[in-house]
């Protein structure tokens, strides 16, 4: 018989860390953990700001209540188990708080971060809170949906292998008629590049009917890959003001036969991103995912979600690409802290690395991985950098560095093409392209004029700006 | 000053805007070249296959397998002589070779070593 202990109610007011704070804990694999860095108010310890943060993004509320007794709450409590320092940073310290399986809907990333990041954050104990990084069990990645088709079957589908893929934001981002802006995808398709993209503000204001553009878009597409013989495709934003018209507008795309729509995940709810990303599943599409609104979200460095949360709960979401920074264009990004995400976005297994920003191992289990996508502000210079960083597995989306090329957009994505393949090239070869990246273009440059103009046009440009959100990984 | 502004010239009228993915927007690679792209292949562990088309059914996604994918072969010379053998034996045509990455189960190279005459 397994006999319960039973308690005497006993109203009022409890310290927290009396309930939530377990050194001794040990976690397991079913759990889901999370790491806060927590800025405590004056005079707040430690063990109760922590214990705090694990009550309020659980089962505690600010006092102790009847019906507390009517169930076992050391079964569904979250509790903190584990305090670490901020190195460089003396106020504050990481938290980490284990929530037990049974406190979450299978498959809904929406109920798990409406605990973690819920009420918690507003709470008066706490200057601020950031939550770090969550590590999913398998239990609760194996019951969500995931990317609706991953790197594999995209690369299949698009028919591209051994290098990373091109694409273009047309621009202006706003004010173009659709049969203009479709002129401009075509020019970027048929001069090499393998995807276009709307801008993510781009849904259907009154200058540009969604339809009108994807018609002009989808004639853009079939005439170079006409041209070409190569596969082409451009995000069609399906971002709607309701979730019927988001729909209507995904199904014309399908009905076009194009290969790959958009939508931005955070304006537009993860509910409503889910539902797109199984509805692009069912019916053959690839999703590329906009990220409006992370920088609210994940710039402060002591306050909300960094991004590499952001990322994972984008690939449980499912989405085929992300855009993840550039490290080296006009946006904000850490390399170290870019690559974790990444990271994060591709990989099977991603092992503790807290060079990397990942402070716990995780498990992807069978979920397939998200192309990242770098975009903003980079050219044809960054282009040996972008090689290196990223790898084959990734987008690298160029608009003012296409668009703005002396001769104009089909000459502008032959200098891209050119350059990514000469970068590639140099790789597979074993040469150093960060490194010897001038030799390597100048190279390729003599068989491409268009390559040639754009070195010449760009050849000034940098960004060295300081970024406002740095790992924390040392004193200083 | 910059240049004066040059036409992008491609045609739907003119083979030579056709494409063959990736390195096909680069000249057409020396031997050393290539081999060094077959060194590649081998020392990432895939397993080198060749596939060859007639330039006008290149769209597809499925090309005439050369024989059999080369399984666990790591011997460049052997694999550019296979390059070769399919060449002769199929004069005019595309031919590609391929790195299948078992862990990915995808190909994690794809490149054309001989161009056929494009149509």
């Amino acid at each position: 018989m397994n006999v319960q202990s039973p308690k005497k109610y006993d109203a009022g007011v409890k310290e927290y860390r009396s309930t939530y704070w377990e050194p001794q804990y040990s976690v397991k694999e079913t759990d889901v953990l999370a790491v806060f860095k927590v800025i405590p108010q004056d005079g707040v310890p430690r063990e109760e700001a922590a214990a705090a943060v694990a009550a309020e993004s659980s089962t505690g509320t600010w006092t102790t209540v009847w019906t507390d007794l009517l169930t076992d709450l050391d079964h569904y409590k979250g509790r903190a188990y584990r305090i670490e320092d901020v190195p460089g940073q003396d106020e504050a310290f990481y938290a980490f708080v284990a929530y037990p399986a049974d406190l979450f809907e299978e498959g809904s990333v929406v109920n798990v971060f409406t605990s973690l990041v819920g009420n918690v954050f507003g709470f008066k104990a706490v200057r601020s809170l950031r939550l770090e990084d969550v590590r999913f069990p398998i239990w609760f990645v194996k019951t969500c949906f995931g990317p609706p088709h991953g790197i594999q079957v995209e690369r299949d589908k698009m028919d591209k292998y051994g290098r990373p893929m091109l694409g273009c934001t047309i621009k202006p981002k706003l004010g173009l008629s659709a049969k203009n802006y479709g002129r401009a995808v075509y020019e970027c398709l048929r001069g090499g590049l393998d995807f276009t993209k709307d801008d993510e503000n781009v849904n259907s204001q009154p200058f540009m009917r969604w339809r009108d553009r994807f018609l002009f878009c989808q004639e853009a597409i079939e005439k170079s890959q006409a041209e070409t013989g190569e596969r082409k495709g451009h995000y069609m934003n399906v971002t709607a003001p309701t979730v019927e018209e988001m729909f209507k507008r995904a199904e014309f795309a399908k009905e076009l036969g194009t290969p790959i729509i958009m939508s931005d995940y955070l304006t537009l709810g993860w509910a409503a991103h889910n539902s797109l990303s199984k509805w692009c599943r069912d019916n053959g599409l690839l999703l590329h995912v906009h990220r409006a609104m992370h920088a609210v979200i994940d710039r402060n460095p002591n306050h909300g979600i960094n991004f590499r949360v952001l990322a994972k709960l984008l690939r449980l979401l499912g989405g085929d690409h992300l855009h993840s920074g550039t490290v080296v264009g006009k946006l904000e990004g850490d390399r170290n802290a870019t690559l974790g995400w990444i990271n994060l976005m591709r990989d099977k297994f991603i092992k503790e690395d807290r060079s990397m920003g990942i402070f716990f191992d995780q498990d992807w289990g069978s979920m397939p991985g998200v192309f990242p996508v770098a975009s903003g502000g980079i050219h044809v210079w960054h282009m040996p950098a972008l090689v290196a960083i990223f790898g084959n597995d990734s987008v690298l989306q160029f608009g003012g560095g296409t668009l703005g090329h002396p001769w104009g957009n089909a000459a502008g994505a032959a200098a891209n093409r050119v350059a990514l393949e000469a970068c590639v090239q140099a790789r597979n070869e074993g040469r150093e392209i960060e490194k010897e990246g001038k030799d390597i273009l100048m190279a390729a440059a003599n068989h491409s004029p268009e390559l040639k103009a754009a070195m010449e046009t760009w050849k000034e440009i940098k960004f060295e700006f300081d970024t406002v959100d740095k790992l924390d990984v040392q004193h200083r | 000053m910059m240049s004066i502004i040059q036409d992008y010239p491609s045609r739907l009228s003119d083979p030579a805007s056709r494409k063959m993915e990736t390195f096909s927007y680069l000249p057409e690679m020396t031997k050393d070249q290539i081999r060094k792209q077959v060194q590649w292949v081998v020392d990432h562990g895939w397993n080198p296959a060749i596939e060859h088309t007639e330039p006008e059914n290149a769209g597809g996604y499925y090309w005439y397998m050369w024989k059999l994918p080369m399984f666990g072969e790591t011997d460049v010379d052997a694999i550019l002589a296979e390059l070769d053998e399919c060449h002769a034996a199929n004069p005019g045509h595309h031919v590609r070779l391929i790195g299948y990455d078992n862990f990915t189960q995808s190909q994690g190279a794809n490149m054309v070593v001989y161009r056929g005459q494009p149509v």
